[in-house]
């Protein structure tokens, strides 16, 4: 040790060092502020949005609304049937699922194909990259590419054809949530695994996924909230549909579609109802996002 | 028990009277491993140069040196591990039953069936307790359910850790302790009976206690297994290694057995590192 080193260094001046703490002190609070201003306006749409859903839709949230398919407006005589939105409901659920069960596994796979096999290649930058720009992509896009696609070919709007497109939207969703998860995983698991002498399939299927698994069903239940509110894509091939049909070859009704057209309509009645169906698909999607909410806590 | 016989000991046969712990063992002078002349490349960086050295069958034998050393890597080259990386790459000879197992057509689950791997942190699988241990065994046989659960058995008894799971076998291992967790691992990896074992610093992420046992556990092993420890405790290195190997710079400076390695090393920077003066 030099002597120099062991000098004591000069006085502080306290002075300027309790205005420095008051300067950061105003500066802190400032942000702070701000921060919970901004907090505050976001929570006031959001619940101003809640709360009118709630107070328009809820009137008319019985089982009649749910179990009744669509009539036309009662408008000036009270004693015709009273209309609801089980064909929007079964459309629904039909597209949407039959899209998550094709996107689903086409986005697991690409999401592992990038976090397990091509985490450094080229290749896989550029499919991640495609992937990420499929994600944000306008979704009146995908309609009309699957109307070139399939609508046009087939001869006409089907339920099959709004199924491929909300499927679209599911696989870039599920390739980021698989490919973010699987990156979680620690390399020293599946150095682990690796060192028992198991094949690398095995170690994906059998390690990898399993300690993924809650994250990943939590993207696909993410996607299918996110479908189950997409409007445009389905103009453009499912079409949307009065009555009710099953039928994946011919249109179909899905709510998004039923909301725009009943609210559209100028009848109250029917205004009303298409405020229903937009409570429905919101607290369907609500639900499904505490679904997720809850399995990825369990994870930790 | 004196130094003196240590080194009569080395002049002569190259096998030694250790000093406490170690009295009772002599370096056996059959070879499990041979290391040959092994260089090994991350990318255009040398990292091992020139290693040659000899893992005796059933003894235990400890890896020290600064970080950066090259004592993982050396590791990492005995079960191939590095073989997953693309850039990485050894040259020589690393023989086991008589073949090269760095070999470009070495089959490398059937190696690391029979060199199995215990890392720093304990890396137990999301699933039962019983099915970590069932996992690496499926793998490589065809068990019925009860030769299953005799394994299974076995395996965790051999970890000494058999009588803190077995009411809770079908409990999620994730639940365990970490010092549980890693003697779990250890009965994963002799679980699939391999015949050398490494362990990969495998105390520094436990207290004490856990140290204690997962260091007893590796003197009892030794009896059946050939036993490979990577460790940054030097103490550790001399209560648990029939042997030790110093490297530094990605040299072996001296491989030696643990009492002469720690009170008459021959290299000056052997002595300089045991004695805390760099590392």
């Amino acid at each position: 040790m030099s002597a120099a080193a062991t000098a004591l260094a000069p006085a502080k001046d306290l002075t300027v060092a309790r205005a420095l703490g008051r300067r950061r002190r105003r500066t802190d609070a400032a942000i702070r502020w701000l921060c919970i201003a901004a907090t505050l306006v976001g929570l006031f749409f959001l619940a101003s949005i809640l709360v009118t859903l709630l107070w328009r839709g809820l009137p008319m949230l019985d089982w009649l609304t749910l179990t009744t398919e669509f009539q036309p407006t009662r408008y000036g005589d009270e004693t015709l049937p009273r209309g609801g939105l089980s064909h929007a409901i079964v459309g629904s659920l039909m597209q949407v699922g039959l899209a998550t069960l094709i996107g689903t596994p086409i986005g697991l796979l690409v999401g592992t194909y990038l976090a397990e096999y091509a985490r450094d290649s080229a290749f896989g930058s550029a499919v991640r990259f495609v992937s990420d720009v499929l994600l944000s992509a306008p979704s009146i896009l995908i309609g009309l590419f699957i109307y070139q696609l399939v609508v046009l070919p087939m001869g006409g709007f089907s339920g099959l054809a709004g199924a491929l497109a909300l499927a679209i939207i599911v696989i870039p969703v599920v390739v980021r949530t698989t490919e973010d998860m699987l990156q979680l995983i620690p390399n020293t698991l599946r150095e682990a695994v690796i060192a028992l002498g198991a094949p690398k399939w095995k170690m994906i299927l059998l390690v990898c996924y399993r300690a993924a698994l809650s994250g990943i069903i939590t993207g696909v239940l993410l996607a299918v909230a996110r479908i189950a509110g997409e409007t445009a894509p389905l103009l453009l091939t499912s079409f949307g549909n009065n009555v009710m049909s099953t039928d994946l070859g011919r249109a179909m009704a899905s709510l998004p579609i039923a909301i725009y057209q009943q609210a559209n309509s100028g009848f109250p009645d029917l205004i009303q109802i298409a405020w229903t169906g937009a409570l429905l698909v919101t607290l369907g999607v609500l639900a499904i996002n505490i679904a997720a909410r809850i399995l990825l806590r369990r994870r930790h | 028990m004196s130094s003196t016989t240590a080194e009569t000991g080395a002049r002569t046969t190259g096998s030694f009277g250790g000093m406490q712990a170690r009295s009772e063992a002599a370096i056996n002078t059959i070879s499990r491993i041979s290391i040959r002349n092994l260089d090994f490349y991350y990318g255009d960086l040398k990292a091992l140069k020139g290693v040659s050295l000899e893992l005796p069958d059933r003894q235990v034998t400890g890896m020290i040196g600064p970080s950066g050393c090259g004592k993982s890597t050396l590791l990492r080259v005995l079960n191939r591990m590095y073989s997953l990386y693309p850039g990485q790459r050894a040259e020589g000879e690393v023989i086991m039953d008589g073949r090269n197992i760095i070999a470009p057509d070495v089959d490398l689950n059937e190696l690391r069936a029979k060199v199995g791997m215990v890392f720093q942190k304990p890396t137990p699988f999301p699933m039962t307790i019983y099915e970590n241990i069932a996992f690496g065994v499926r793998l490589h046989e065809r068990l019925s359910k009860a030769q299953m659960d005799e394994r299974v058995e076995w395996a965790l008894s051999r970890a000494a850790i058999w009588d803190e799971v077995k009411d809770r076998l079908q409990r999620s291992a994730l639940g365990l302790s970490g010092g549980q967790q890693q003697r779990l691992c250890i009965a994963r990896t002799i679980a699939v009976r391999p015949e050398v074992i490494l362990f990969d610093e495998p105390t520094s992420a436990l207290d004490p206690i856990s140290t204690l046992k997962i260091e007893e556990l590796i003197d009892e092993l030794k009896r059946d297994f050939t036993i490979c420890i990577v460790t940054h405790n030097m103490q550790q290195a001399a209560r648990c290694a029939d042997q030790v190997a110093f490297f530094y710079l990605g040299e072996l400076v001296e491989v030696a057995p643990a009492a002469q390695l720690f009170t008459a090393p021959r290299e000056q920077r052997t002595q300089e590192y045991i004695t805390g003066r760099f590392g």
